[in-house]
C-alpha cells in the first residue's frame, strides 16, 4: 500500500495505491494521519481511490478513523473515483453518509 | 464439473491477500465475471480478517480455506481453531464489533452476506469458527 497526495487550491487530495486490508491498515492509518497533521489548514480533504485495486471492512474501519479524526480539525472529507468492487464496499458499509463521494 | 480444493496457512495478515489469491485461482474454469470474483476475494478476506483479528487475538494459529465446485455453485469454509464466538447472532449484526477502540468497522460478516448466497457461522467458545458459504456463478 502506497500513499501519495498533491495540494491544489488548499485542498488536500490524498491518492492510494494497492490493497487496503487488516495487513496494510497500520501503515496506512500512521502514513494517514502523519498526512493530515501536516496539512491542519486545507479546506477539504479528498481521498483519491483511482489506484487502490482492493478494500474490505478494515480500510472502512481506517477511513470512520480518519474521518473523526478530520472532523475534529473541522475539515470536510470525500471519496473520489473509486473502482466498482471498492464503491460497492463503501455503499454496503454507508460510509458515503459521512464522506460524500465526489 | 467438480472440484475441490483445502489449504492451510498461518493467521498473519500478510497471508490474507495470499487467501485471495487462492480462491480467485482456483474459481476461474469456472469463468467468473469481474464483480463475482472481485465479490468472492472480499468475502474470503472478511473471513480470513475475523481468524487473524479474532480467532487468534494474541497468537498466530492455523488457518483453513478450503472450496468445492459443484456445477454453478461454489463452496467456500474459512475456519480456525480459536477462541470461537461467544454469540454468533450478535457478531452478524451491522457495525457490532468487540474491538471498537482498534477503529473496527463492524462489517464484515454483513459485507459477507451481502456479497454470497448463503453464509453459516458455527462457532464454539475455545475450539473455533468456521463461516460456510456459497455462491452460484454465472446466475446474475
Amino acid at each position: 500500500m502506497e500513499v501519495k497526495y498533491s495540494v491544489d487550491k488548499n485542498n488536500l487530495y490524498v491518492y492510494l495505491f494497492g490493497e487496503l486490508d487488516e495487513y496494510s491498515a497500520r501503515d496506512s492509518k500512521n502514513t494517514l494521519d502523519r498526512l493530515i497533521d501536516v496539512h491542519t489548514g486545507v479546506n477539504n480533504v479528498v481521498f483519491n481511490f483511482s489506484h487502490l485495486s482492493f478494500m474490505d471492512s478494515t480500510g472502512i474501519g481506517v477511513l470512520i478513523g480518519r474521518y473523526k479524526k478530520l472532523k475534529k480539525l473541522g475539515t470536510p472529507s470525500f471519496i473520489q473515483s473509486p473502482s466498482v468492487s471498492v464503491n460497492k464496499i463503501l455503499q454496503i458499509s454507508g460510509l458515503y453518509e459521512i464522506m460524500p463521494k465526489i | 464439473m467438480k472440484n475441490k480444493m483445502s489449504v492451510t496457512f498461518d493467521s498473519c495478515s500478510e497471508n490474507e491477500s495470499f487467501a485471495r489469491n487462492v480462491i480467485a485461482s482456483f474459481i476461474l474454469p469456472l469463468n467468473p465475471s469481474v464483480d463475482e470474483l472481485s465479490d468472492i476475494k472480499t468475502a474470503v478476506s472478511e473471513a480470513v480478517t475475523n481468524c487473524v483479528v479474532h480467532g487468534y487475538p494474541d497468537d498466530i494459529g492455523q488457518v483453513t480455506l478450503s472450496a468445492e465446485i459443484d456445477g454453478d455453485d461454489l463452496h467456500i469454509a474459512v475456519s480456525d481453531c480459536g477462541v470461537g464466538i461467544s454469540d454468533v447472532n450478535k457478531a452478524l449484526e451491522p457495525f457490532y464489533t468487540t474491538k471498537p477502540d482498534e477503529e473496527r468497522s463492524g462489517m464484515g460478516f454483513t459485507i459477507i452476506k451481502a456479497f454470497m448466497d448463503e453464509v453459516n457461522v458455527v462457532s464454539c467458545l475455545s475450539k473455533g469458527t468456521k463461516v460456510e458459504m456459497v455462491k452460484k456463478i454465472g446466475v446474475k
